[in-house]
């Protein structure tokens, strides 16, 4: 074809592959200044190496980028020097502290200060190196590769590292094309219900009406998801890149990409790299040369999950609540302005990216199979040792991210369940762990795919009590359009308060479970639809939890606070320590007989912060549940219980 | 552009905008028609103008908004109540945004947020009387790795706070007013 766009394209790459090369051959230092980088004091990491640095009169580059992954380990700091005997080391929990004394004998000195080595980034000769644990033998990055190795404000590094070469295919491609592409990939959207995304692009290339959309969707409303912030944050333009080939795909002209406002600097780096694409000519008028025009507005979504639903999220960008409507007919014949839209997850465009540069033979080779091919991002929180992010090809199984990939449940506890796909999903026992994951094994299990959170829990975690915040969670932001889904929720909730505290009655779980039913059935969008499958799980498979409550007001985890206490055993108590005293932002514990101490159950708020107060060589400090089994429990705590 | 603007009533809602803010309103409806078109599509980007401007969405401020895109009142105030991130009341100095999240839920977020209300004496969307701190929930700002979490001022993400920790922090701000106060 036209061989103008792709000579600009091959000159661009080469300026930016050897700007690349040269970074390498001087000392630079990385600092993972991402959201969970910042919460763990990343930028004060970084203003105290710059600080040092030019007090030392050094200017050796130092480089902000995103998420790495190891977000347990953040603040992360790679210092990368060429003409060292070391390869570039990754450091962790750095302090400011740390940072002055790497900057001393790592930067400026000769010292690699292994102690707070958390690996060397790469494997090599004579490190141990973060390809070495075990983790690695399961991960595999692909839309995660980029994260925290490049700075996601310099679109030269990005393309240095293959990006943007997709498109430049793509535009050389047909249309046509690239949807058979991506059909033969058997990509699935990866915003939670696993949808055939060219299915989805073909109806809407289709259509006869135009102008047609495209919409990124950013939202990611799932409490305990994180992974589509981190992509945003940490390499941007893979998700650009992703929809300008897909509105070539379909024939978009403008194209919205929406990020939830409380994501802030998710927002100021998409808004960043889309200028520096318009600069580049990689996104506007007449892109590459190829006569194709596409614009991407940026949409700041305003905090309300449902508008994450795709009828919902047109509305918000329309202007008006974000009420989902009921489809058929589909976006992708009438969506945003009545015209034909395709809305697709972030992590499924950025896909699509890779599927066209690295073709075809590349993406079959990951996953299992034509039903789940490519790979799978979770997000591990919750009691889990090695909290952040990790990627792994379809038909890995639970275990092995859990306990291999997440290290395990931390402080020796003992697994209890894993809730995936937020309030779409379900509750997991130990019993379904083996399950490869896929789309269609996790559904069959009960829970769902959905974005990929994954929120471990232990022994000290109450299932009654997990239920509980999510229907708490959805009945709050049910959009109230949809009766069953408005009162239903509320109704299920108010149950399930109940039984946290010791209230319910021996039929409130039948009803619970008619009721789960009946808004499944009589919801209109898959927020009411779903809303009730945290329930179902933990009914199906942690049914005596409910009755521990319910017949003994006992709370099996230790967890619900009506119906548990924390109390210091006597004899356990060493009388002339006084550390929980002073840490009980409450005042509740108090110097009784013999300078024992005790707690006043009445002003106690059960944070739970004495416990950890007191030095593990007496532990003098337990939680009781029922609370009739409290020894010395005031008289009115004891009726109760 | 909108002379009216010293003469709107509300009685449906109570609304004590200051002088000052009425004057940041009348600035930003008038700098509207620079670089926004008129159209309901681009209600949900002035209300978060506005917002950011004025702190909040003072009635009038709805009233101009529904008078520069020429559509109904009610649709600009449902809107504006329809989403969790618009707020009809005035804002404290620092905004405290307790994330209870599931990562945070599981890590103790509503403690934390006990916490806050005990210690700030409000419940969450208030406002202390001395407005110095607002109070708010959030469900997830994506950081669950730091689980329990919360954010101060949109952009100060504080991870593994304990009760403590929230003693600590207002503690801060607490010498903090003092030392400004002194100077
Ligand atoms: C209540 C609700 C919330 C949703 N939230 C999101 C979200 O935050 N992000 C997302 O990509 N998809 C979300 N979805 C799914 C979207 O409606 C849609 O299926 C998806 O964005 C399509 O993209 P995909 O085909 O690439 O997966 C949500 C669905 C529902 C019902
Ligand atoms: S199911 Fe719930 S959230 Fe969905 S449209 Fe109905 S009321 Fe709204
Ligand atoms: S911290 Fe433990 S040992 Fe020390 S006074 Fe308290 S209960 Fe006793
Ligand atoms: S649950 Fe609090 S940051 Fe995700």
């Amino acid at each position: 074809m036209n061989s103008g766009p792709a000579l600009a394209f091959e000159k661009r790459k080469a300026l930016a592959e050897s700007r690349w090369k040269e970074l390498f051959q001087q000392p630079r230092i990385l600092v993972g200044t991402a959201t969970c980088g910042r919460a763990a004091g990343g930028l004060e990491v970084l203003k105290t190496i710059r600080e040092e640095l030019k007090k030392a009169g050094q200017s050796i580059p130092v480089m902000e980028v995103g998420c790495m992954g190891h977000c347990y380990a953040e603040p992360l700091v790679v210092i990368s020097k060429p003409d060292s005997d070391y390869a570039p080391i990754v450091y962790g929990y750095v302090t400011p502290e740390i940072a002055r004394l790497l900057v001393r004998d790592s930067i400026l000195g000769d010292d690699p200060s292994l102690e707070f080595m958390l690996g060397a980034l790469e494997a090599n000769e004579a490190l141990p190196s973060l390809t070495d644990l075990p983790r690695f033998r399961y991960e595999k990055p692909v839309l995660l590769e980029n994260c925290g190795r490049i700075d996601p404000e310099d679109v030269d590094q990005y393309i240095a590292n293959g990006g943007y070469a997709g498109l430049d295919k793509a535009l050389e491609m047909k249309p046509q094309d690239v949807i058979e592409l991506v059909r033969k990939a058997g990509l699935k959207g990866r915003g939670g219900a696993g949808f055939s995304t060219v299915v989805k692009w073909e109806t809407c290339r289709n259509s006869a009406e135009t102008p047609k959309y495209l919409i990124c969707n950013g939202d990611e409303g799932d409490p305990g998801a994180f992974m589509d912030r981190a992509i945003l944050e940490s390499d941007p333009h893979s998700v650009i890149e992703g929809m300008i080939i897909a509105a070539y795909a379909i024939g978009a002209g403008l194209g919205y990409i929406y990020v939830r406002a409380e994501y802030p600097l998710a927002v100021e780096r998409v808004r960043h790299a889309l200028r520096q694409a318009e600069d580049s000519n990689l996104l506007g008028k007449n892109i590459l040369g190829s006569g194709f025009s596409f614009t991407i507005r940026l949409f700041e979504g305003s905090g309300a999950f449902v508008c994450g639903e795709e009828t919902a999220l047109i509305a918000s960008i329309e202007g008006k609540p974000g009420l989902p409507r009921h489809r058929p007919p589909f976006p992708a014949t009438k969506g945003l302005f009545g015209k034909p839209t395709i809305i697709n997850n972030v992590k499924t465009l950025a896909s699509v990216s890779r599927i066209v540069s690295r073709g075809l033979g590349w993406y079959s080779s990951l996953g299992i199979n034509d039903h789940s091919s490519g790979t799978a991002v979770f997000a591990l929180a919750g009691k889990v040792v090695n909290t952040g992010l990790t990627e792994v090809p379809m038909g890995t199984s639970l275990r092995q991210v859990i306990f291999e990939v997440g290290g395990g449940i931390p402080k020796g506890k003992k697994f209890k369940a894993v809730q995936i796909g937020g309030p779409s999903g379900g509750c997991l026992p130990e019993s379904t762990l083996d399950l490869p994951i896929d789309f269609d094994s996790l559904t069959e299990a009960g829970a769902m795919m959905g974005s990929g959170g994954m929120v471990v829990l232990d022994e000290d975690d109450c299932m009654v009590d997990v239920a509980r915040f999510f229907l708490e969670f959805t009945q709050n932001e049910s959009c109230g359009k949809c009766t069953l889904c408005r009162l239903g929720t509320r109704q299920m909730l108010e149950i399930l308060q109940s039984i946290a505290q010791g209230k319910a009655m021996a039929g409130d779980l039948k009803v619970l479970a008619e009721l789960a039913r009946d808004v499944k059935a009589a919801s209109l969008c898959n927020l009411g639809k779903t809303a009730p499958n945290p329930i179902l799980t933990t009914l199906r498979y942690f049914e005596e939890e409910y009755e521990a409550h319910i017949k003994e007001g006992r709370c099996p985890a230790r967890r619900c606070p009506d119906l548990m206490a924390y109390y210091i055993i006597p004899e356990k108590c060493e009388r002339s320590c006084d550390a929980c005293v002073g840490t009980c932002t409450v005042e509740a514990i108090y110097v009784g007989q013999k300078r024992v101490k005790v707690i006043d159950q009445a002003k106690c708020v059960k944070c739970g912060t004495c416990v950890p107060a007191c030095p593990p060589q007496y532990n003098a400090i337990v939680k009781i549940s029922p609370l009739s089994e409290l020894p010395e429990a005031l008289p009115a705590l004891k009726a109760k219980g | 552009m909108i002379e009216y603007l010293a003469e709107v009533n509300l009685t449906h809602h109570q609304s004590d905008i200051t002088p000052e803010e009425r004057q940041k309103l009348f600035d930003f409806l008038n700098s509207l028609g620079q670089h926004c078109s008129r159209e309901q599509s681009d209600l949900i980007p002035i209300l978060q103008g506005a917002q950011s401007r004025i702190g909040y969405l003072p009635a009038e401020a709805m009233l101009g908004i529904a008078e520069y895109l020429g559509i109904p009142e009610i649709d600009v105030y449902s809107v504006a109540t329809f989403y969790n991130q618009f707020r009809l009341n005035p804002p404290g100095k620092h905004s405290i945004r307790v994330c209870l999240g599931t990562a945070c839920h599981i890590g103790g977020g509503h403690i934390i947020l006990d916490a806050w209300k005990r210690r700030l004496g409000i419940d969450k969307k208030q406002t202390t009387p001395d407005r110095e701190f607002d109070l708010d929930t959030v469900a997830c700002v994506g950081c669950c790795a730091m689980a329990p979490v919360t954010v101060i001022d949109s952009t100060e993400v504080h991870g593994k706070v304990s009760p403590t920790r929230v003693d600590g922090l207002l503690l801060g701000y607490k010498l903090q007013k003092e030392k400004e106060a002194s100077a």
